[in-house]
């Protein structure tokens, strides 16, 4: 019994520190709540209007997010750009082979956010800083060379990178970046920009996986059937064995 | 259910007319209802049973992902994402067999590990142990192929590197492993190939070998905590003083360890799936991306100590095959067990204490080498990885000496205590 | 050696255990039997099919597949409509009453629609599932190659393979190998002649 839990307590220590060398820079904790109905709602606008333009969700049917979202069927117009129905999944109008213009296909995202994390996904959108070498003018802290554009910029403003000089093993010293700080503001101001990011991330953390709370809400009642149950058969048990000596 | 013991002479109706056909009766009387078990099973002995469990589980939550399953490298991830979206409770059976995976590999290295406590791989259960470490293999071989199925990214890389160790065998390596693939790369030959393989010739393999299992099993009879042969004392009618007829003893025993099971795979299914990315791994999530591979490519968390030795070993003579080997001997020297023991005595508690810091070890080693195998390749983990796996090996090649000179407790007659 | 056994008590405990488990597998045994439910790509691809036949002309007949199944809108002639009351002996289910349609279908009567110039029915006969050839001109018995659809032919459908014959309702004549009249689907009409199958309200207004 004891060396069980060690088992299982080495295991989870270990698959915790096996993510902390991801990378240098740590990620910023995304705060994301699926059972936040407003979020998710404002988390589908803002992605239909400025993310399916090239990224597609096509595992996430329409109808099967606006039962979820709790959005009437009347209003989901509302939220389709494309010529697709309700009932099919939320394609964008990107044609298939665009790696000519950015240098790569942007990615569906149905499952991203169990891909990389919400916090990984609220880091990035947060994370662009200019950069003129890039066709963009744009880098990101959290994807070296993404070949994504700053779409939000206008919302979030700009930023800079921020360089620590690190002395290396031979001796001399390097630039590295370690951050990103404020350059010009953008139309929103930090905290409501946090939000807005932040609704985005629930939403795809929602559209990877619809049915979580549901999974976690039902898996209530599963335990404490099963409680019931494993009471019930240690009575019997404990009955039984009083015949043995 | 029924609780009432039958007598060979009650059998009649309908009981009665299969039993003239079938020995219905018969085998329940001889292989659960007068089945006599030792009384003092503990804890440890919960896991055979559970294993049981987890491999109807995983026939029947398979047998039901296998009907919208599509094995083909085009629509494997979109079915998958098809069945957790849109088939009505396909996302709980999937959960259901990708927790049944790793909750087999849990309770089997659990149900190996009472084995090595208490010696019930000494004769006369050597068949017994020998079934179980071929029923260990083919679970691994039938684990690597069904990860593969949902033709993810780790899944790809998974079994490009894993196939490629076969290229180390010498001269026939390249064939051999364009054979297993059936192309030139891990493609949708070898997705399909794994599939047949996985739904239909490993679990027929695996239940044949389940059934010899408990076959040789209920021939001997089973072991207990104490290592004493139970059949040695019998009362009046013949049956053991220390043991209890399976039914109704062990069948509601058993009911409680099945139920706390229960409790913990629920609890994993509802609550924590991926169980932190050890049961489904993030890159999993990508589909399979020929051109990019996972930052880690690492194997599911029960292959770790066996993957943490394949890397410890370097490559002599510009040859990787050693590694190859010691993976190998890793897992066969498992099967040479019941002749490397030679201790006189069967149960842990009256060993000396030299086995009980070598098992020690050993489980320590194994563990760490679990650790190695999840993390990349650096920093102070390759070395851990090469003394963990001399201190696995030692374990065994070392046993047939410490088991046989050092100094053990005198063996009660009659079990001490009971469940 | 051992105290009175509690025989009530274990049969209590025993009992309540085996049925709880009872129940708890019944619980578990739902998921895996819904799991053959049409699934949410089923129910998408089943969805309404909608179809403009406002360019059809009098005798002119079109197919679309709806759920796997074809089916047929046919603009009938407004004369032929009008006598569609006038055999119903010769027909072997001339109020539908054996055979499957809305209820606002077998509603109408002869005429068997929601909008008689137009007649939409599965194409699909009720005999073996053949797909029937459309026969819709009044006395030409011979319209059909290599069939005599018989003297005062009304007008209908003919199914090449045993030879069942429907009035232009789809209503089954009486003697064919065909047992009931021609399924209708829910459909809604409109009045510019959109027709959608698989439904039997209009959409509300957005």
């Amino acid at each position: 019994m004891l060396k069980a839990s060690i088992l299982v307590a080495i295991g989870i220590f270990c698959a915790g520190t096996a993510w902390c060398e991801e990378g240098d820079i740590a990620l910023l904790p995304s705060g994301t709540d699926i059972k936040n109905v407003e979020s998710l709602q404002r988390g589908a606008r803002n992605f239909m209007n400025y993310c399916s333009g090239c990224h597609s969700l096509k595992y996430l049917r329409y109808n099967r997010m606006a039962a979820d979202l709790q959005i009437p069927e009347s209003e989901l117009p509302n939220l389709m750009f494309t010529s697709d129905k309700a009932f099919d999944g939320i394609n964008s109008a990107m044609p298939g082979d665009s790696e000519g213009w950015f240098g790569k296909q942007p990615p569906d995202l149905s499952l991203m956010a169990r891909a990389r994390g919400p916090d990984y996904l609220y880091s990035f959108l947060k994370g662009f800083y200019a950069d003129k070498s890039r066709i963009w003018g744009v880098n990101n802290l959290y994807l070296q060379n993404a070949a994504m554009p700053h779409v939000l910029y206008q919302l979030q403003g700009s930023q800079k990178p921020v360089f620590k000089n690190v002395p290396d093993s031979g001796g001399s010293a390097r630039m590295v970046l370690t951050g990103v700080e404020p350059m010009t503001p953008g139309a929103m101001k930090p905290e409501e920009y946090d939000q807005f990011v932040r609704d985005i991330v629930n939403f795809l953390d929602y559209a990877a996986e619809p049915i979580k709370a549901k999974r976690q809400s039902l898996g209530v009642f599963v335990m404490l059937f099963l409680l019931v149950f494993f009471v019930l058969a240690y009575l019997m048990k404990k009955e039984y064995w009083k015949d043995v000596h | 259910m029924a609780p009432a013991p039958e007598s060979a002479d009650t059998a009649k109706g309908f009981i009665g007319w299969i039993d003239a056909r079938f020995p219905l009766t018969k085998l329940w009387k001889e292989q659960v209802s007068e089945y006599y078990a030792p009384k003092n099973f503990n804890f440890w002995y919960y896991f055979g049973v559970i294993s049981l469990v987890v491999l109807v589980l995983q026939l029947v939550t398979g047998i039901f992902l296998t009907m919208n399953y599509k094995p083909s490298s085009s629509e494997a991830f979109s079915s998958i994402e098809y069945i957790m979206r849109d088939v009505e409770w396909g996302w709980l059976i999937r959960y259901m067999h990708s927790t049944g995976a790793s909750a087999f590999f849990i309770v089997i290295y659990l149900h190996m590990f009472r084995a090595l406590l208490y010696g019930s791989h000494r004769k006369p259960r050597e068949l017994l142990w020998i079934f179980g470490c071929l029923i260990f293999l083919l679970l691994m071989a039938e684990a690597f192929m069904g990860y593969v199925l949902p033709w993810g990214n780790m899944s790809y890389w998974g079994a490009q590197v894993i196939v490629s160790i076969f290229s180390s065998v010498p001269i026939v390596g390249q064939s051999l492993v364009e054979w297993i693939r059936g192309d030139y790369y891990i493609a949708d030959a070898t997705l399909n190939r794994f599939f047949a393989l996985h739904v239909a010739a490993l679990p027929l393999a695996l239940v044949f070998l389940v059934i010899a299992h408990l076959m040789a099993l209920h021939e001997v009879g089973s072991n207990n905590p104490d290592g004493i042969e139970i059949k040695k004392h019998k009362d009046p009618q013949g049956h053991p003083l220390d043991g209890v007829p399976f039914h109704p003893y062990y069948t509601v025993k058993d009911t409680v360890g099945v139920a706390a099971f229960l409790l913990v795979f629920c609890g994993v299914i509802f609550f924590a799936p991926t169980f932190g990315g050890l049961f489904l791994e993030e890159p999993n999530f990508e589909p399979a991306n020929p051109l990019q591979t996972p930052p880690h490519i690492a194997p599911v968390w029960y292959f770790t100590p066996y993957y943490a030795m394949l890397r410890a070993v370097p490559s002599f003579a510009g040859t990787q095959i050693w590694g190859v080997l010691v993976l190998g001997a890793a897992v066969l020297v498992l099967f040479f067990l019941p002749w490397l023991d030679r201790s006189p005595v069967n149960s842990i508690r009256y060993r000396g204490p030299i086995y009980k810091v070598m098992l020690a070890i050993f489980v320590a080693s194994f563990i760490t080498l679990g650790v190695c195998g999840l993390k990349p390749p650096s920093g102070i983990y390759p070395m851990l990885a090469r003394v963990c796996t001399v201190l696995y090996f030692g374990f065994f090649l070392l046993m047939p000496w410490y088991t046989k000179y050092e100094s053990v407790k005198p063996v009660p007659e009659r079990v001490t205590g009971h469940a | 050696m051992s105290d009175q056994v509690d025989h009530s008590r274990r049969r209590l405990l025993t009992a309540a255990t085996v049925g709880t488990g009872a129940i708890g597998v019944a619980f578990a045994a739902v998921p895996f039997l819904a799991s053959w439910q049409p699934s949410a790509r089923a129910k998408a691809l089943g969805a309404p099919v909608a179809v403009d036949a406002s360019k059809l002309e009098a005798g002119q007949m079109l197919k679309v597949v709806w759920r796997g199944q074809a089916v047929f809108v046919v603009r009938r002639v407004k004369a032929v409509v009008d006598q569609l009351g006038g055999h119903n002996a010769l027909l072997s289910d001339p109020n539908s009453d054996d055979s499957l349609q809305p209820d606002y279908i077998k509603a109408s009567g002869p005429a068997r629609a929601r909008n008689p110039e137009y007649w939409v029915g599965l194409a699909v006969c009720t005999h073996l599932g053949c797909s029937p050839l459309g026969a819709f001109e009044p006395n030409n018995s011979y319209q059909v190659a290599g069939a005599d659809l018989g003297a005062n032919w009304p007008g209908g459908f003919y199914c090449p393979c045993h030879g069942s014959k429907y009035d232009l309702s789809g209503r089954v004549f009486k003697g064919q190998p065909a047992p009931t009249n021609l399924t209708v689907p829910p459909y809604t009409i409109s009045a510019d002649v959109r027709i959608v199958i698989g439904v039997s309200d209009a959409p509300k207004p957005a």
